[in-house]
């Protein structure tokens, strides 16, 4: 099969979740990439070490920002070009609606949502968990090319060492998808690692009792080497900010450790959770329903135990 | 002015919700309402109008014909009339053939602002607005936290992984607006009494030219193949903390190679 991966990037960085999704499309046939953007053939490269046998890349100062619309524009113009079986996105606020505005331009299958994709008896199917992840859903697609966005966190990029061929691109970009323009953009220094990407979470809620609650929660984090995140209610009440917030409505994490606390797991923190290797939770409530899908469920007072934790984690890895 | 606003109607937040084997499809059958992050959406047109003084807030939705009477809670809060498509034929409908209908009913209306809600609470799909936006050819804004609307141009800012973004966009546009974007009202009950009276328009397919090979499963382009059951997790344990906990934390993390 003959995939097609769109590659996100920002600052001159490939971003984690596409390299993943690179390599799964790599695992299962031909993998090609797309680079939009300015100043992007650089990156080729890099998406030949993680998986692209070919990168077709299009540099346009008109696909600067990033906007879907004009991506739309020259997604169906590389689609026109060559016959892909699939085209892979890795889901974010940009991909999303650049993966939906391609559905409609091409009267193409969306499937969303996905956690894994496999070929079974030369059919492409896709595995989406559904109804707060309480049934998997096997879907298809009843027509060329199918389209997939992939849950972050999905995938691990697995550098394979490769070289892509480059291929450049011309672009026709429509009046209408340049109508939308960035006026600007803030983008926030956060200390540490990104929840996305970060291997170790240690995520705060409103157990936590106040926005001071959540000192004793860096200072865990910062002693595992790793980023906080937190529960969408004490985002709501203005004690972290929204660019940690797990869950459905925030961003869906899968580190290999995410420790909870005071965090009553409901469904809609799950959701955006779950799929972390390990879950550890305190809580002082035990019938908190984390304890449900925490690997490692602790009742008691996070007060008393987070600092001795970080004590003990400190000492460990100073070991 | 005018604005449209994409509402879909949802199984009730509190009714327990189930696939149907046989159809492969979210059981409809029992009490709907509102989606609530729609309401997000009609509460912003209803600013939007208070601050234009004169614009009409129309509801557009695609959804069975028991749709039209949770629609009326839109009503309740202010919008002023509600146009759903409900048609057999579009059951059943995913992405590609939801939004040619949308796009459909809302080439009819015609309006300046095209509004959707963040994301419908029984899809998890949060992608219908793009879809919609590129058949309108219209631009679009989508996680919109803050709104603001002058001089026949919208500017929105929204939350992405890296920080904010400000977008402007000239109208006709399409505008997805964030769950943090406002309080919803609650509809008081002049307003209830009021909305039964208000227009109520329910379509067909054929009133919109849709043909009905476009819509429902014949329309689509993805396809259910099964329904499996959730991987099942490791064992989880749960202790007491008697003192001794973040040890047995440590311990934990130590065994499991975490630390």
């Amino acid at each position: 099969m003959r995939f097609l991966v769109f590659l996100e990037h920002h600052e001159g960085r490939l971003q984690n979740d596409s390299l993943g999704v690179l390599g799964k499309a790599a695992s299962l046939g031909d993998a090609e990439a797309v680079l939009l953007g300015t100043e992007v053939e650089g990156l080729a490269a890099d998406a030949g070490r993680f998986g692209a046998q070919r990168v077709h890349v299009m540099d346009d100062v008109l696909l600067d920002k990033p906007l879907p619309q004009p991506r739309v524009d020259a997604l169906e113009t590389l689609l026109g070009e060559g016959a892909f079986d699939a085209v892979l996105f890795a889901a974010s606020v940009l991909s999303a609606d650049v993966a939906a505005g391609l559905a409609a331009r091409l009267d193409a299958g969306l499937n969303y949502d996905l956690t894994d994709l496999a070929v079974e008896d030369g059919e492409l199917v896709g595995k989406r968990p559904a109804l707060g992840d309480s049934i998997y859903v096997d879907v298809g697609w009843s027509a060329d090319p199918r389209l997939a966005l992939f849950r972050s966190g999905t995938f691990e990029p697995a550098e394979s060492g490769g070289k892509a061929e480059v291929q450049k691109l011309e672009s026709r970009l429509q009046d209408f998808s340049l109508a939308a323009t960035m006026v600007e953009q803030a983008h926030e220094e956060s200390e540490g690692p990104s929840i996305e990407d970060a291997d170790v979470i240690v995520a705060g809620g409103r157990g936590l009792g106040g926005p001071e609650g959540f000192a004793a929660v860096e200072e865990l984090a910062k002693a595992l080497g790793g980023a906080v995140a937190a529960t969408r209610a004490v985002v709501d009440a203005g004690w972290y900010p929204y660019s940690a917030q797990v869950g459905q409505t925030g961003k869906t994490v899968s580190p290999k450790l995410y420790v909870a606390v005071g965090i009553s797991g409901a469904i809609q923190h799950k959701v955006g959770m779950q799929s972390s290797s390990l879950i550890v939770a305190i809580n002082k409530d035990p019938n908190a329903p984390i304890f449900e899908y925490a690997d490692l469920g602790v009742v008691g007072d996070l007060n008393e135990i987070l600092p001795k934790l970080t004590e003990l984690v400190r000492a460990r890895r100073a070991a | 002015m005018k604005i449209a606003v994409c509402a879909k109607y949802v199984p009730e937040a509190t009714a327990a919700r189930r696939i149907d084997p046989s159809t492969k499809r979210l059981d409809r059958s029992g009490e709907g309402a509102l989606n609530p992050f729609d309401a997000n959406a009609v509460e912003e047109a209803l600013k939007l109008k208070d601050a234009a003084g004169e614009a009409e807030v129309v509801i557009v939705s695609v959804g069975p014909a028991k749709a039209l009477e949770a629609m009326r809670r839109a009503l309740a809060m202010g919008a002023d009339r509600v146009v759903l498509v409900s048609d057999e034929a579009a059951a059943g409908s995913d992405l590609v053939a939801t939004s040619r209908i949308l796009a459909a009913a809302l080439e009819r209306e015609g309006a300046d602002l095209v509004l959707f809600g963040q994301q419908a609470n029984d899809g998890d799909g949060a992608v219908l607005w793009a879809a919609v936006a590129d058949r309108l050819q219209r631009p679009l804004i989508s996680q919109v936290a803050e709104l603001e609307h002058a001089d026949g141009k919208v500017r929105g800012k929204r939350q992405t992984e890296f920080g904010y973004d400000v977008i402007e966009a000239p109208l006709p546009a399409v505008i997805a607006v964030s769950d943090a974007i406002n309080v919803p009202r609650y509809p008081a009950l002049k307003g209830i009494m009021g909305a039964k009276k208000k227009p109520q328009e329910t379509l067909s397919l054929a009133d919109l030219g849709v043909p009905a090979e476009e819509a429902g499963e014949a329309g689509s382009r993805t396809t259910v193949r099964a329904l499996n059951e959730p991987p099942a997790r490791g064992d989880t344990q749960k202790i007491e903390d008697d003192g001794s906990a973040a040890e047995t934390i440590v311990a934990f993390l130590q065994e499991r190679k975490a630390l």
